[in-house]
């Protein structure tokens, strides 16, 4: 239990975090029910799948500034290819867009590997690059998308045996959400690439010495990243029904959440879980603060104020855990 | 000999663009052995090791196990090929548990388990992160590890310097156990009482080639001194003693009184008197890193005082230590320069904030007195806009100029001259007995023992955290110095010398 605690702590934590905030909301506003749950899921997705991208990447040890233009770029090629297209051609859609994106990360990632330029260095110029190339796919928010599509995120699923009022608490976009990330991310954690990766940020002298193949781990990373970037990217012509092709503010709030779901920036340490709850709480926290009428440029300052103090809560709590 | 080398590495040969770190090396090693391989630093241990583990390719030469030639091109190759390197630094992923270490390298978990019982750590639980093990712990799941995979061949570097007694003597019976079964094992130390206790046969290196293969018997100690230096036995001269009655007038400059600080340095106690050179020696990690922070003002001492001119001071800061006119300079030069900046910055830097106050002299003044630190130390101010692009030897002497231009009285010398050419060697050891002369003290760290002849007035040796002996400089050579390093007494005269002994 305690080994659970030490490992699982901040993960906990950030839960019951969470939990405690979902109480205030309803203490702020008394009728907010299981729509209002729906539509912060739904809200939340393309975040979460950001934030998912981000955590893949530092966790082994690199920084994806490409993340959101890479969402934008994925999101107008599916809104083009699907507009006045058939219903099932959507089905060849989808597989191709995170294939797109997947390979999109691959590149970010061999750049890094082969020119031995800065992560950081590299995926700033690929967000120029693919913030350009979603321009000249459409060249204003536009397209359209399959109807099962935008109707996969609507609405809530009905379990069998369950009743209404706690089905009416399951969205399917969170259904959604959980088996993408699921699909891919357990797997991989079982994988010894999983290892791999946690083991070039960890230290990538002692997983070269282990005979880990550091350069490909590293394209695999980012190429992960785009894969999660591109199920943002869809997500978001899912919601809308259309593609953007400018960026949203995914880049620094998935950086944001990966600080605050406790992955530590040098890479090696943290989970997937931690960041995605994490993005839960920073979007609930902008709800309430709208709920309360908050001045929209005051809310950016306390979630700004809210980060700094977490983190810093959460460094003290570990420092006098190593020190009994 | 007829049967065949397990491992048959010849005319082994690596360049760093037109530098050669190897340049003929060769190595075998029989079945069933322990073979030293041995070398004074930058012989090419180091580089000779990576080759055969697959951490670098070598540019020309042959390497066959059992007769074959087996590809090395990196480390999962050389593990299949059956070299399974023990490194000089833990190789576990800090942030994965051993459970998870052992599967991301496929090792077998029950023979792990059987191997770290045997090497003296019972209580271990795989789902500890690494990170959270002691430095003892951490070399022995490396062994245990490399044991487990049943190499041929397995490479230890530098095994025992971080175990204690206790654990360092399992690891030699377990090694020794191990041979018997038909392995071989390539040992790395520099304690000769060890490779005589455990190796069959030594390969020396210098200067990148292979000198010699001997067999260790009694007494081969000193010939293997003689080929890891070479031509280069001299006796050295030694530093004029030149301290008069100028030392015994007033307070020593540096009062060090029963000082302990972080893990390793339990209790030393000497002085420092003004217009003196004092050598520090001791083994790795003896607690002289800790000595040398906690004078520099860089940490706090946990016990005992630290007195300059028979004042008690504590320093916070090293700011502080910097305000007595206590500077250090570090071994590692990128410690202490900015490297992207120019010669002159860097040595203007300690005491420009001084100077400020001066007002508007400041300019003018500051420019003196670093050009007259540069013509004093013959900086070659060819490549000075950026202190990255002059050689290590010029580096170090900015390092030094910077606290001669702000007139330090007191230089603590952290093994200045690692790695340097023996031509800025030897302008350093005369800068440092000039500032003598004028008065000034040094305290000066070494790993390399012929340096205290050379430029201290006596030696202070450092062993387990304590002072275990001052040395004279006359008695001081690298003999007498080895002996003390190892905690012995003056009288042992019988053990071997090593001229290496405390080098890294």
């Amino acid at each position: 239990m305690s080994r659970f605690l030490r490992r699982q702590g901040w993960v906990a934590g950030l839960f019951v975090l969470f939990l405690a905030l979902l109480v205030v909301t309803r203490l702020i506003q008394p009728g907010y029910g299981a729509a209002d749950f729906g539509s912060l899921a739904r809200a939340v997705l393309p975040y979460a799948f950001a934030v998912a991208a981000q955590t893949v990447v530092v966790l082994a040890g690199g920084i994806d500034l490409s993340v959101a233009a890479m969402m934008a770029l994925t999101s107008v090629t599916a809104a083009a290819l699907m507009a006045g297209a058939s219903e099932e051609f959507a089905l060849a859609v989808v597989p191709f867009v995170l294939a797109l994106g997947f390979a999109l990360g691959a590149m970010n990632g061999a750049l890094i590997v082969v020119s031995r330029v800065p992560d950081i260095v590299v995926t700033l110029a690929t967000l120029f690059m693919l913030q350009g190339a979603a321009l000249l796919v459409l060249d204003a928010p536009g397209g359209g998308a399959a109807e099962w599509l935008k109707a996969l995120i609507v609405g809530t699923v009905p379990i069998p045996g369950l009743p209404g009022a706690v089905t009416d608490w399951i969205p399917k976009a969170l259904v959604v959400l959980v088996i993408c990330l699921a699909v891919v991310w357990i797997p991989l954690r079982r994988s010894r690439l999983g290892l791999s990766l946690y083991a070039i940020g960890s230290s990538d002298l002692a997983a070269f010495r282990s005979g880990v193949p550091v350069a490909r781990t590293k394209i695999l990373a980012y190429a992960l990243g785009g894969l999660f970037a591109a199920m943002g990217g869809l997500t978001l012509t899912m919601s809308t029904g259309i593609g953007a092709p400018i960026p949203g503010p995914y880049l620094l709030a998935s950086v944001a959440a990966v600080v605050l779901g406790g992955v530590a920036l040098g890479g090696g340490r943290g989970g997937l879980l931690g960041p995605i709850i994490a993005v839960f709480v920073l979007r609930l926290v902008r709800t309430d603060l709208t709920l309360l009428a908050v001045d929209p440029n005051v809310t950016t300052i306390i979630e700004g104020v809210i980060m700094v103090v977490v983190v810093m809560l959460g460094a003290l709590v570990a420092m006098r855990g190593r020190t009994p | 000999m007829t049967t065949q080398p397990l491992l048959d590495a010849s005319g082994v040969a690596k360049n760093y663009g037109a530098v050669a770190a190897l340049r003929d090396a060769s190595l075998r090693v029989r079945p069933g052995e322990v073979h030293a391989l041995m070398g004074a630093n930058g012989a090419g241990k180091s580089t000779l090791v990576k080759i055969l583990t697959g951490a670098i390719r070598p540019s020309a030469g042959r390497i066959l196990i059992r007769g074959e030639a087996r590809p090395l091109g990196s480390p999962a190759a050389a593990r299949r090929a059956g070299l399974v390197p023990v490194y000089q630094e833990p190789s576990l992923i800090p942030d994965l548990d051993i459970a998870d270490n052992l599967r991301l390298t496929g090792t077998p978990v029950a023979p792990f388990r059987d191997w770290v019982r045997a090497l003296g750590v019972p209580d271990l639980d795989l789902r500890d992160l690494a990170r959270d093990l002691p430095l003892a712990v951490l070399r022995v799941l490396d062994l245990a590890r490399a044991l487990s995979l049943e190499p041929d061949v397995m490479l230890l570097d530098e095994m025992t310097a971080a175990l204690p007694a206790n654990l360092a003597e399992r690891v030699i019976e377990v090694v020794r156990g191990e041979v018997k079964t038909g392995r071989s094992v390539i040992f790395i130390s520099h304690r000769f009482v060890e490779i005589a206790a455990l190796c069959d046969r030594a390969t020396v290196l210098r200067d990148g080639e292979t000198v010699g293969v001997v067999d260790i018997v009694p007494g081969i100690e000193e010939r293997i001194v003689e080929m890891m230096l070479g031509a280069r036995v001299e006796k050295t001269r030694v530093a004029a003693a030149a301290r008069d009655a100028q030392a015994s007038s007033g307070p020593p400059r540096l009062s060090v009184r029963g000082l302990a600080a972080g893990s390793k340095l339990e209790d030393v106690s000497f002085e420092l008197a003004n217009g003196e050179v004092a050598g520090v020696v001791a083994l790795e990690g003896q607690g002289q890193d800790e000595l040398f922070a906690a004078l520099a003002g860089s940490i706090r001492p946990s016990r005992g005082t630290i007195a300059v001119d028979g004042e008690p001071v504590v320093f916070g800061h090293p700011a502080d230590a910097i305000a007595q006119g206590i500077a250090y300079v570090p071994g590692d030069r990128t410690e202490a320069l900015l490297m992207q900046r120019s010669v002159r910055e860097n040595i203007a830097l300690p005491f420009s904030a001084r100077l400020r106050s001066w007002g508007p002299l400041a300019v003018g003044r500051e420019r003196g007195l670093v050009s007259a630190a540069i013509e004093r130390l013959q900086i070659d101010t060819r490549a000075q806009r950026e202190v990255q692009r002059l050689s290590g030897g010029n580096q170090q002497k900015v390092t030094i100029a910077r606290w001669i231009a702000a007139d330090a009285r007191t230089i603590l010398c952290f093994d200045p001259t690692r790695g340097i050419d023996v031509r800025t060697k030897r302008e350093i050891y005369r800068l440092l007995r000039e500032l003598a002369a004028q008065g000034k003290s040094v305290l000066y760290y070494t790993s390399e023992l012929e340096e205290v002849q050379r430029v201290c007035d006596r030696a202070i040796v450092v062993f387990g955290g304590r002072v275990v002996d001052v040395l004279p400089v006359e008695i001081a050579d690298e003999a007498a110095l080895t002996r003390a390093a190892y905690g012995l007494p003056r009288e042992a005269a019988s053990l071997p010398a090593s001229p290496s002994g405390a080098t890294p």
